[in-house]
């Protein structure tokens, strides 16, 4: 297991060093420099431009600003935004990730409040008119853009009834409710295609399982049904739950990015999308690598998982 | 979802003779839900075409009769700047079946090239395309489009470029899997014997018994396709700001939903309909052609 564990973290960390490789390759082959975005508007002369290029070590070959932009970044030190007090780009993210995490976390809650019962349900309730509405639910909630899920809900509930906030973020050390009042519009409006996906999942999985053999012995040693489906079904139903969960999650943080601009809560997404539409190219990079470090932790997470639940997988 | 493979399967046997055509035509008929979903993506395709013609409205032309209701003038009301919103959703088709049909024909002809390379040839070449298939297949398409926006820019035709390159890596692997499988047929062997080319087997004899998992799998990346176009647009990095699409037209609609409830609720309504009627169909081919590994997440 620590083998598998160890060989699994390189796996995660050679990517790591893959996107930021591309990231910075990437930056830098596109026509225009950041310096040039960041004195766009302000007049400055070729000569300032010059001097700043020196200072910021960008004249330097390519080989040697990739050399420090590396060891920068295994150090922690990720820049600074090219704007107004020039935060560091570390500080901007460690106050932002909090909150995209919360948002994610608690979207992964409620989804799976939704899912597991649904997908249950009409699995053994199969073909009645509860499965055949989940379905054309879970299709719904699969085809509506999770933005417009959340601008629904901040008409309805916000808007109109006024029982929660329709923007912004309080943190958790300000107590339960009111971190909690900010999130859960949001993190339903995140949960509703995950829900979906899963309860999809749950569903078609219960139904091979209910299949088997061992269920039929179950059900003639006479258990009755709440303990064959809860002890005997649902766990074995989990197993190829678990392996979708990786993306879905996965899904999850990308929703997040999308769905904190529309809260206005200032989390990973919306400082990176605020650093595309800035042209902030050091805030742009350190939120790629934050983000990409969270999939690809998420997707070993999964897999540890997965071979924990399956012990089979982990020595092929 | 699985429950229409079997019913459809166990209840009708296919007459003798049948074309595919016919089949098609049959399976098509008993799933309404295929059906409806088809005549749905029919008529948004004219819409398309035809915009300028059914629009009421210039989708740009302002009105003093600005957030105005619904009415029998401005069946969907209007915007802060008084257009007719029932004019630029007309518009905004244009815009979301373009990026979502174009994005995912270059998606699949490039995918596909890259896969059948891998696949066919084997080695350094498999190796190089897999490690970056491999890469990209560790985020959602949708980061990975958000990403490329990062580096090219904003703008439709970036967009378009982003798009594609985000949804790319989901054809490569299917078209590597079914090729590495299908090479170890006698036909293919044969061919090789008669003298075939490279070219010409990957081509006459491979591909054109991969299609059935590749056109399910464009089919559901329409949807996506569709759905990152509209995500992009919605946060700015999408296509210019006074085009009308359904994202964008959303994202002006913040500032005003509290009081103009239709800005917020028809553009999406817009968007849902037609992922729905392309998802529907997505389903209904997946059972056709009995196809079950579709990546089915990853907007």
């Amino acid at each position: 297991m620590t083998r598998y564990i160890a060989k699994r973290l390189l796996g995660a960390l050679v990517v790591m060093w893959a996107v930021a490789t591309l990231v910075f390759i990437m930056l830098r082959a596109v026509p225009g420099d950041p310096l040039e975005a960041m004195l766009f508007d302000s007049g400055a002369g070729p000569e300032t431009i010059a001097v700043l290029r020196a200072k910021y070590g960008l004249d330097d070959p390519l080989y040697i600003q990739y050399g420090k932009y590396f060891v920068n970044v295994v150090q922690g030190d990720l820049g600074s935004s090219i704007y107004g007090s020039r935060v560091p780009v570390t500080q901007i993210i460690t106050e932002s990730l909090p909150r995209t995490l919360s948002l994610a976390g608690l979207s992964f809650i409620v989804a799976l409040v939704i899912a597991i019962p649904a997908g249950l349900i009409s699995a053994i309730k199969r073909h009645s008119w509860y499965d055949h509405g989940f379905t054309f639910f879970a299709f719904l909630g699969l085809s509506m853009p999770d933005f417009w899920v959340g601008i629904l809900l901040i008409i309805v509930f916000a808007a109109n009834l006024q029982w929660l906030p329709a923007i912004g973020y309080q943190p958790l050390s300000e107590g339960f409710w009111p971190w909690f009042k900010h999130l859960i519009l949001p993190s339903i409006a995140v949960g509703t295609a995950f829900s979906a996906i899963v309860a999809r999942m749950i569903r078609s999985s219960m139904l091979e399982v209910l299949k088997m053999d061992y269920m039929n012995v179950a059900r003639s040693k006479g258990l009755l049904e709440p303990r064959l489906v809860m002890v005997h079904a649902f766990p074995n139903a989990l197993i190829p739950v678990v392996t979708v969960m990786g993306i879905a999650f996965a899904l999850l943080m990308a929703g997040a990015v999308v769905v904190e601009n529309v809260f206005a809560i200032k989390g990973l997404g919306r400082v990176l999308i605020q650093g595309i539409l800035n042209r902030d190219y050091p805030v742009v990079q350190g939120a790629i690598l934050v983000v990409s470090a969270i999939f690809v932790l998420t997707n070993l997470v999964v897999d540890v998982l997965y071979a924990v639940i399956d012990p089979r997988i982990r020595f092929e | 979802m699985s429950s229409n493979a079997e019913t459809l399967d166990a209840t009708v046997l296919p007459p003798r003779g049948e074309t595919t055509r016919a089949r098609w035509w049959r399976y098509l008929k008993r799933d309404k839900k295929a059906l409806g979903g088809l005549i749905v993506l029919v008529v948004l395709v004219v819409t398309a075409l035809f915009a300028d013609y059914i629009a009421p409205y210039d989708p740009n032309a302002m009105d003093y009769d600005m957030i105005g209701e619904p009415s029998l003038a401005h069946p969907l009301g209007t915007d802060d700047l008084g257009r007719d919103l029932l004019s630029r959703l007309i518009h905004g088709t244009q815009v979301s079946l373009f990026v979502g049909l174009s994005t995912v024909a270059i998606a699949l002809v490039a995918g596909v090239l890259m896969g059948v390379a891998a696949g066919y040839f084997g080695g350094w070449i498999d190796h190089i395309i897999m490690r970056y298939i491999d890469l990209q297949w560790a985020f959602p398409n949708f980061i990975i489009a958000v990403y490329l926006v990062a580096v090219f820019g904003t703008g439709l035709s970036n967009v378009i470029v982003a798009v594609s390159l985000a949804f790319l890596d989901d054809f490569a692997r299917i078209a590597r899997g079914m090729v590495l499988s299908i090479k170890e047929e006698q036909y293919v062997a044969a061919a090789r014997v008669v003298g075939c080319s490279n070219w010409r087997i990957m081509w006459r004899h491979i591909l054109p018994n991969a299609t059935a998992p590749l056109i399910v799998q464009a089919t559901v990346s329409v949807s996506y396709a569709i759905l990152a176009e509209a995500s992009l647009s919605f946060l700015g990095l999408g296509v210019e700001a006074d085009t009308p699409t359904w994202g964008l037209i959303l994202a002006d609609a913040r500032s005003f939903i509290s009081r103009a409830w239709w800005l917020g609720v028809y553009p999406g309504v817009a968007i849902m309909i037609t992922v729905l009627a392309i998802n529907f169909l997505g389903d209904t081919l997946r059972d056709i052609l009995d196809v079950r590994e579709a990546k089915d997440v990853g907007h």
